[in-house]
């Protein structure tokens, strides 16, 4: 049994916490070789290499692996993927984009959102944003999968793998990247982070947002919204907690002005503890929450930011 | 051009789900049915390109019961010219995997030959997020996932993407496979003349076996168990209290 897992490598850098509790996962799958591959990814791969338990790292560092485009990135992994029983990725947007792609290549179904490995066919994954939980058992030849990490602890970084510089496959030509548009922030990663503050449609507008990062910035956390909070542009869309955002399961994570719909919960009730802050006493939220706060917002963030 | 727009029937998004006591599936019986809300936001796009002239004609697809021609009139009353139901399922409860939809869906693209096709991202029942990626491997189309900005122009399209770091622009050769977020627009309602209309637009209705796919499915499910239910802690009654809580008895600040 041998695993080829993609390392989430975003412009030249390794996400480590990422690619690292991904690791973690697939080891129980069997040898793990990862591959970096991105416009740059000398150094991503050299930092993968470190991770406890990478038997192997590949690198192709290519100009048309640049913005991890669809197509060429699934033309590279199935062109490797005579070698191994499975492929895997932690379910980041990039994942999610390239994995259904080889796995229809391989003329494989895709098994997406991994929360358990079983064993080598057998996957645990939410459906219907969490509120049902399904164990699948694949009769494919290879098992192509996204791995949600929030529930696995990292693996150290005390290995050194060998690296393998890899020639880039061919470019199909579909598509090219026009541009990002991204906030840099100094706050942690939402998916990483300890700590979560996040707000929704309560906190009424884009300038209020700013008592949630307030209260982070005391906190060290990083920010989240609901889906209502970005739709209304108070928050930009990467801060999206949920059944279509992004998933946490961090130590803490406050709840500020958001009702608690089944679809954000699907993305932070794994959360260790969890604080609801609504002036609404029967918000759904208050359901899941370890401690909750009945107040108005407006008096509750400032008061905690100066208290904290 | 020709647009496609795949749309997949699925448990209405505010029904409660229940796991089936005996851990073979949700329960579907008797809940309220509706189109997945990501597929309405393809079907509006279809029918905004249309509006721009842009599109020509809008085609809707289901694969599942007889009954997703339910969700076909809803596509037809919104907007779309014609529908075409593969009847691939004889109960509510045998889901078609996307690899199946998608080779069916690539059966219509041969036999139709649109210039692009308009998806949802993600089913809300399955949570997959996989068919259009693989409609677009196995038609060797560009792909734009996650669209929430759209802009056809001449043979590409530029697509704004939600990604987890923020937002990326590309652009895909035409034809391609979108599929859409839910910030892309707001879908319309249908109005009660376009609901009377959609009866008399065509739908037409076919099986696997007219595209020659077999939907058998490569994933069993084992079982489908409800989820560890999480306890309602207490109320706190001040600032200061939460502060305490979350310092000396859960230990996390
Ligand atoms: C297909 C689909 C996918 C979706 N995906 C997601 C997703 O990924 N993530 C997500 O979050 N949602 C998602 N949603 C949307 C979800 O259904 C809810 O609409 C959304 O989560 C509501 O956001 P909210 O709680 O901020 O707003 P609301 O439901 O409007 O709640 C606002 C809350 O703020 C409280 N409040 C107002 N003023 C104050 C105040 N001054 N002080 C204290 N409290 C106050 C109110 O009591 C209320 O509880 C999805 C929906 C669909 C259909
Ligand atoms: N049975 C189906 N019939 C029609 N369209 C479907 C079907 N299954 C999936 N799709 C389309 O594929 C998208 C993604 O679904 P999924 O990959 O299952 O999450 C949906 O939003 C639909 O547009």
């Amino acid at each position: 049994m041998a695993v080829l897992l993609m390392a989430e490598v975003t412009d030249g850098e390794l996400a480590l916490d990422a690619t690292a509790k991904a690791v973690n996962a697939a080891a129980a799958l069997g040898e793990v070789t990862l591959l970096a591959c991105g416009a740059r990814a000398a150094a991503a791969a050299e930092a993968a290499a470190k991770i406890d338990g990478v038997a192997k790292v590949l690198c192709a560092e290519d100009a048309i692996y640049g913005h991890r485009l669809a197509e060429p990135t699934a033309a590279l992994i199935v062109s490797l993927a005579g070698d191994y029983s499975h492929i895997a990725a932690p379910a980041t947007t990039d994942a999610k984009n390239i994995m259904p792609r080889v796995a229809a290549l391989l003329d494989v179904m895709v098994i997406s959102d991994v929360q358990e490995i079983v064993d080598a066919d057998t996957f645990v994954r939410p459906i219907y944003a969490g509120n049902a939980i399904q164990t699948v058992k694949s009769a494919d030849p290879t098992k192509v999968l996204t791995i949600r990490t929030a529930g696995y602890d990292a693996a150290g970084t005390g290995g050194s793998a060998p690296v393998e510089n890899i020639a880039a496959a061919g470019d199909p030509g579909l598509s090219s990247w026009v541009e990002d548009s991204v906030v840099a922030s100094d706050r942690p990663e939402l998916t990483s982070a300890k700590i979560v503050v996040s707000g929704g449609r309560g906190l009424a507008s884009k300038e209020n947002f700013a008592l949630i990062e307030k209260v982070a910035d005391k906190l060290g956390a990083a920010t989240g919204a609901s889906r209502a909070a970005v739709d209304s542009g108070y928050a930009p869309n990467d801060w999206q907690v949920g059944q279509t955002g992004k998933v946490v399961a961090p130590e803490l994570y406050i709840a500020v002005g958001i009702s608690g719909a089944i679809q954000h919960l699907a993305g932070m009730k794994d959360s260790k503890v969890i604080v609801a802050i609504n002036k609404d006493e029967e918000a759904p939220i208050f359901q899941v929450a370890d401690y909750g706060l009945v107040g108005d917002l407006f008096d509750v963030l400032p008061e905690l930011e100066a208290k904290l | 051009m020709k647009v496609l727009v795949p749309v997949k029937r699925v448990i209405d998004y505010n029904v409660k789900v229940r796991v089936k006591a005996d851990s073979t599936g949700v329960d579907l019986a008797n809940v309220k049915m509706s189109m997945n809300p990501f597929d309405e936001i393809a079907v509006e796009e279809a029918i905004r390109l249309k509006e721009k002239g842009v599109a020509s004609e809008i085609v809707a697809v289901s694969i599942g019961v007889e009954k997703a021609q339910e969700t076909l009139r809803t596509a037809l009353a919104m907007g779309a010219d014609r529908a075409i139901l593969i009847v691939a399922a004889d109960t509510v409860d045998t889901d078609i995997e996307p690899l199946a939809v998608a080779k069916l869906l690539k059966g219509v693209i041969d036999a139709e030959a649109p210039g692009l096709v308009l998806m949802g991202k993600q089913a809300i029942d399955n949570d997959m997020n996989a068919t259009g990626q693989m409609l677009a491997a196995l038609t060797g189309w560009a792909q734009g996932t996650f669209a929430s900005k759209l802009a056809i122009e001449g043979d590409k399209a530029k697509v704004t993407r939600e990604v987890d770091g923020g937002l990326q622009t590309i652009e895909v050769a035409m034809p391609a496979i979108i599929t859409v977020d839910l910030r892309l627009n707001e879908p319309r309602y249908a109005s009660l003349p376009n609901i009377m209309k959609a009866k008399k637009k065509p739908l037409d209705k076919k099986t696997p076996a007219d595209y020659g796919v077999d939907v058998t499915p490569r994933l069993a499910v084992v079982k489908v168990d409800e989820p560890p239910a999480r306890k309602a802690g207490v109320r706190v009654g001040s600032v200061d209290e939460l502060i305490d809580k979350l310092k000396n008895e859960a230990g996390v600040i």
